[in-house]
């Protein structure tokens, strides 16, 4: 584990981007106990824009709030994935949905065919961010999964908590290679 | 629609995952706000929203009114039926609410306007940040006047300083503006809000006197006068126009002398309760960072990359923006003689930094206005280059 984690969760508006980094950023300062700051940013449009959060998750006050080069990446469009993989840490991580990027296989790169996965197996493409979070918990351990199930119920619309909790569950049966 | 939650720690406080702007509502609610009138403005609409939702459940009323300058009227209104209100805004808005700013000064009006500060001039960069309004909510409004600006840096900081905003607002009977900016309105960080057991909250002093022998503005209690609401029995004047104790308009030249003066010496003479500044590092340092706002955030990572590499800086905070922290720039001039100012503008509160400068003192501004937020690399380079 490292004291500092540097987050950068991308994609087109729409696929639950921001919802997702709050939920993160929720479920580590409020439930894991650590710093935790989110920042975003979007264009004018509301659906199919370029759209980012960024999350700091550190173990002392952060100070500067925006992440330069990401500890871990999430890419669930190609437009972010192009922008963005280049500002990856040397040890950094970076998760692309396989089902809708091409990308260059290499270390640390994860292709896990997020959105598909939750078209499959939880039976609805729009928990495609939880099934990200879930993922993200699993291989890097930069939030509990305990924290972001809290997160996430408080967060949902009622009568969705169980197809939320699936989604989220999704990440832990999955087995992470990277290189491939 | 609420997109945050509050849940209860262990000791009853209640504790989120916020936004600055929906902060700088949750504190404004603890203080007392029972009033908010708005119109809606990027970067500033979540505090007209989250007031909207919210002011009802605590028996308070939410309007939206037509324009900023009817938004302003109708808090000074609010004000003066004895209820504590705000406002809330960005460059534009701001803008449009000078001219009654003016009007609460002269009378004395308690009350909050928050700018959520984007770039300029004119409507601007709607979606990015700027530090450009510090001059507006110094100078904005016409005439010779004091006023209280306080400038935050962190989700926290939102809280305590909405919370002393409302304070200080009702302690002087002025209105008291929140200078917040784009990045600092639109990122969330944990916040803790205090228990009401846990906050000391003012309340303008009211009258004792009968609605007959009542003075709107007497000054034998002292400079601040003392309040009576509006809707209570209490029939009395209140105007844009100079005006005497009774509050009627006067030429008279000893009663226009006497009224800018007293409006000045309530905030001057109690500028150690007023002004409030943090500071990192100073003691041994040998450079000096002067900041406000969330640019302060990039000069305490600057101050801990610099240190890193061996360089003795410091940052100075300035919490409260108006009244400047004149006495503090002299005492850390009189030893820190390389002073750099970090705003991003074209460069406003260097002025000041340097009028209060020591002489021998070189003071610097590190300036950013592209609507991109400033970093602590950029920062550090500017102090290298400058040697």
């Amino acid at each position: 584990m490292k004291n500092l984690y540097e987050v950068r969760l991308s994609g087109s508006g729409g696929q639950g981007l921001i919802t997702a980094g709050m939920i993160m950023g929720e479920a580590a300062s409020v439930f894991d106990g650590k710093f935790a700051v989110q920042t975003q940013s979007y264009g004018p449009e509301a659906r199919g824009g370029a759209c980012k959060a960024e999350l700091i998750i550190s173990e002392k006050e952060v100070a500067y709030p925006k992440p330069v080069d990401a500890d871990i990446l999430l890419a669930l469009s190609q437009q972010a994935y192009d922008q963005y993989k280049d500002d990856v840490k040397e040890d950094g991580v970076i998760i692309v949905d396989s089902s809708l990027v091409k990308y260059e296989k290499g270390k640390g790169v994860y292709p896990i065919p997020i959105t598909q996965l939750a078209i499959d197996k939880v039976g609805l493409k729009v928990t495609a961010n939880v099934v990200a979070l879930g993922v993200i918990s699993s291989l890097t351990g930069v939030v509990s999964y305990e924290a972001l199930e809290r997160a996430l119920l408080s967060r949902i619309p009622p009568g969705t908590e169980e197809i939320n909790k699936k989604a989220l569950a999704l990440g832990k049966t999955l087995e992470f290679k990277d290189n491939i | 629609m609420l997109f945050y939650k509050l849940y209860k720690d262990a000791d009853g406080r209640k504790v989120g995952f916020v936004q600055g702007n929906e902060a700088c509502v949750e504190a404004a609610l603890l203080a007392g706000m029972r009033f908010f009138a708005g119109y809606p403005i990027t970067p500033s609409s979540e505090i007209a929203a989250v007031s909207a939702e919210k002011l009802p459940m605590l028996g308070g009323r939410f309007i939206q009114m037509e324009d900023e300058i009817s938004s302003m009227g109708a808090i000074i209104g609010g004000s003066m039926t004895g209820k504590k209100t705000m406002t809330a805004t960005s460059g534009p808005g701001f803008s449009l609410k000078q001219e009654n700013l003016g009007y609460a000064i002269i009378n004395e009006v308690p009350c909050v306007i928050v700018n959520v500060q984007r770039g300029g001039p004119s409507t601007g960069l709607p979606t990015q940040i700027a530090q450009a309004d510090v001059m507006q909510a110094r100078w904005g409004t016409h005439g010779d006047h004091p006023i209280i600006a306080i400038s935050p840096a962190s989700v926290s900081q939102v809280v305590t300083s909405t919370i002393r905003a409302f304070n200080l607002a009702e302690k002087y009977r002025t209105p008291v503006i929140l200078l917040m900016d784009e990045t600092l309105g639109h990122m969330r960080e944990k916040i803790v809000l205090p228990r009401e057991d846990e906050i000391e909250l003012i309340d303008r002093k009211q009258t004792e006197d009968t609605p007959e022998e009542f003075k709107p503005f007497a000054t034998k209690h002292g400079d601040v006068p003392l309040f009576a609401p509006y809707g209570k029995g209490y029939r009395y004047n209140i105007t844009g126009l100079i005006h005497d104790e009774a509050g009627f308009p006067t030429t008279k030249t000893d009663e226009v002398v006497s009224l800018l003066d007293r409006l000045h010496s309530k905030i001057n003479d109690n500028l150690d309760d007023i002004v409030e500044v943090c500071e990192f590092q100073t003691e041994d340092a040998d450079t000096l960072l002067v900041s406000f706002g969330s640019a302060t955030r990039s000069c305490i990572s600057a101050m801990e990359k610099g240190r890193a590499e061996g360089k003795k800086i410091g940052v100075l905070q300035l919490l409260t923006v108006w009244p400047f922290a004149e006495k503090q720039i002299v005492k850390l001039t009189e030893k820190i003689k390389n002073v750099f100012v970090v705003e991003m503008n074209m460069g406003q509160i260097i002025g000041e930094v340097s009028r209060c400068s020591h002489r021998d003192a070189v003071v610097t501004g590190i300036n950013k206005y592209n609507g991109i937020y400033i970093t602590p690399q950029e920062i550090l380079e500017k102090v290298k280059e400058s040697r």
